[in-house]
């Protein structure tokens, strides 16, 4: 029983201890800060928004694609979303435009790979480039306040309050989190990307429609960006031109540290969550072990590069 | 009549000037494993492809339980309980045997989640039917775990599980070792104990000979022998006839 728990969940196990020598690493270095709840309070603040993009990261890349055009996604969601409230339109529809132009970005990307026959790599990193210089075009690089028309809105409570001790940005990151979780171990949806990732040319030959399930990852990412396009307006009460771009490497590392492999076919969005809270304590743990900022990327560096060496031990083996 | 599951008649199919079939007649009965031979380029492939409905003729009928049938197709095919288990296997070998099982025709219930004690207790089932008696398997396995005659037994247990009545096995036994290919040998075996019907292709005799009943022999696009098992002393004999029919060009009826 227990056997086969860890047989089915090595990749997530396995980015769990990671994370779990790391906490346990910076506690001994520093135990005031790190068994203080006020940090993980902090942490808790940003991590969300990684989170929310890094589950469906999950999905495009176990279909044997890849997306680096999410950051510039969230920035062009961010924009319609403050722009609608900018303009004092219902905040409802704010959300849903967020939410819309999200999905409609992340279509597009999906159809640039599947019926263009783009590479997902480069057509990606194009979008990310073109979505950005859209956004820097129009808003001629300005940002567009919002604390007027937000400070005292149930939008900005329902985003970015508190329920508690807990933000609720985080609450919604859970919430995401695990219907990604559903959707990748327990559904339809989930087994045909896999199948997908897995040998394209066996599941158009099953039936599927690989062309369907690759566009509707990237229509995944898109949803995903236009929540965390709401998400960061409500925190930040302004919306800034690079709305979004920070997200790209830390992102993308955190599904890899996670345990989720490049070459598609599998993929764990548990291991995903866990990942992010690894990437995400990383800056908060070497300032606080008292080092200098200056060793932040070494660490991350020296993280991803003993967590792939990890997984690439502990997978199963093949006869 | 009624007793073919299928019936070709007449077909003849060209591509270009190559006539890759000529007035082909070929039938499979009920419970029947027919072992359809030929060198490369003789029309097996051709032949297979106008069943599974993947190639239309262009002249020639084609009779499903008796019946003529027009604009045949694969999902027509499919749907007369006609399945083919490609030369590929169509397998995704990083998951597990039950999710191969059921790729593209998942068993799914409220809101589109599969029904996975369903998928795993109707896999198991399979395998179990199939002869995987191994306790080392189960549905949850990884199928790159199995060897390449496992791996064809899953990909026969998901044409059985969808109540096929006639199984076309294309070259199942390419590249696999002789342990393996008597696993094959074996699940088709136990296709005909559950009463359907297989095609089996190969161009290798020894292999056709011990699990098919009857032999259809294709030579550059013609029926050239057809010949039921007791009409064939041993595979040794078979041999003797494809030469004869190679070097002579002659029809053995």
């Amino acid at each position: 029983m227990l056997s086969r728990f860890i047989d089915r969940n090595r990749r997530p196990i396995s980015a769990f201890v990671v994370l779990a020598v790391l906490l346990i690493a910076f506690t001994i270095a520093n135990p005031k800060v790190f068994l203080n709840p006020q940090l993980y309070t902090a942490v808790f603040t940003s991590l969300p928004l990684s989170i929310i993009l890094a589950v469906p990261l999950v999905f495009v890349i176990a279909a044997g694609e890849i997306d680096l055009a999410f950051p510039s996604v969230v920035g062009v969601a961010a924009w319609a979303c403050a722009l609608v409230i900018q303009a004092g339109g219902n905040h409802l529809f704010a959300v849903l435009a967020a939410l819309s132009v999200g999905a409609l970005a992340g279509l597009l990307n999906g159809l640039l790979v599947t019926r263009a026959k783009l590479s997902s790599l480069v057509s990606t990193l194009g979008m990310n480039f073109l979505l950005r210089g859209l956004i820097n075009l129009g808003s001629r690089g300005e940002g567009i306040p919002l604390t007027a028309q937000l400070n005292d809105a149930p939008f900005r409570f329902i985003f970015a309050g508190e329920l508690g001790p807990i933000p609720t940005q985080m609450l919604w990151a859970i919430a995401f989190a695990i219907v990604g979780v559903l959707l990748f171990n327990y559904h339809k949806f989930g087994a045909q990307v896999c199948c997908v990732g897995d040998n394209q040319e066996s599941a158009r030959e099953m039936g599927i429609n690989v062309e369907r399930v690759r566009t509707l990852t990237y229509v995944y990412v898109g949803i995903a960006a236009g929540l965390v396009a709401i998400l960061s307006n409500a925190l930040n009460l302004i919306f800034w031109p690079n709305t979004g771009d920070g997200f790209l490497l830390s992102t993308l590392a955190a599904v890899f540290v996670g345990g989720t492999p490049t070459w598609g076919g599998v993929g764990t969005v548990t291991g995903a969550v866990i990942g992010t809270f690894t990437v995400g304590f990383v800056t908060t743990g070497i300032i606080a072990a008292g080092l200098t900022g200056f060793w932040t990327q070494f660490f991350y560096g020296l993280i991803i590069i003993l967590s792939l060496l990890g997984h690439r031990f502990n997978q199963p083996r093949y006869r | 009549m009624g007793d073919y599951i299928v019936e070709l008649r007449n077909i003849s199919k060209a591509f270009g000037k190559t006539h890759a079939l000529t007035d082909v007649n070929f039938r499979v009965g009920r419970a029947e494993v027919v072992g359809l031979i030929g060198d490369n380029g003789a029309g097996k492939s051709t032949l297979i492809k106008i069943i599974s409905g993947v190639i239309a003729p262009d002249s020639g009928e084609i009779y499903i339980r008796g019946k003529k049938v027009d604009n045949w197709s694969v999902a027509a095919a499919r749907r007369a309980g006609i399945e083919t288990v490609y030369q590929d296997k169509a397998l995704a070998e990083q998951q597990t045997i039950a999710r191969n099982i059921f790729m593209g025709r998942e068993l799914t219930g409220f809101l589109g989640f599969i029904r996975g004690k369903d998928a795993y207790n109707e896999a198991n089932r399979l395998m179990r039917d199939i002869g995987f008696t191994s306790k080392v398997f189960s549905p949850d396995s990884i199928v790159a775990t199995l060897s390449g005659g496992e791996k064809q037994g899953v990909a026969i247990a998901r044409a059985l599980y969808f109540d096929a009545t006639l199984i076309i096995l294309d070259e199942p036994t390419t590249a696999l070792s002789l342990t393996e290919s008597e696993k094959v040998f074996g699940f088709v075996r136990q296709i005909k104990q559950r009463g359907c019907s297989a095609i089996f292709i190969s161009h290798n005799i020894y292999h056709v000979y011990d699990v098919a009943d009857r032999f259809v022999i294709l030579d550059r696009g013609r029926v050239v022998m057809s010949a039921e098992k007791h009409e064939v002393p041993s595979a040794d004999q078979l041999v003797k006839d494809l030469q004869d029919i190679a070097r002579t060009g002659r029809r053995i009826e």
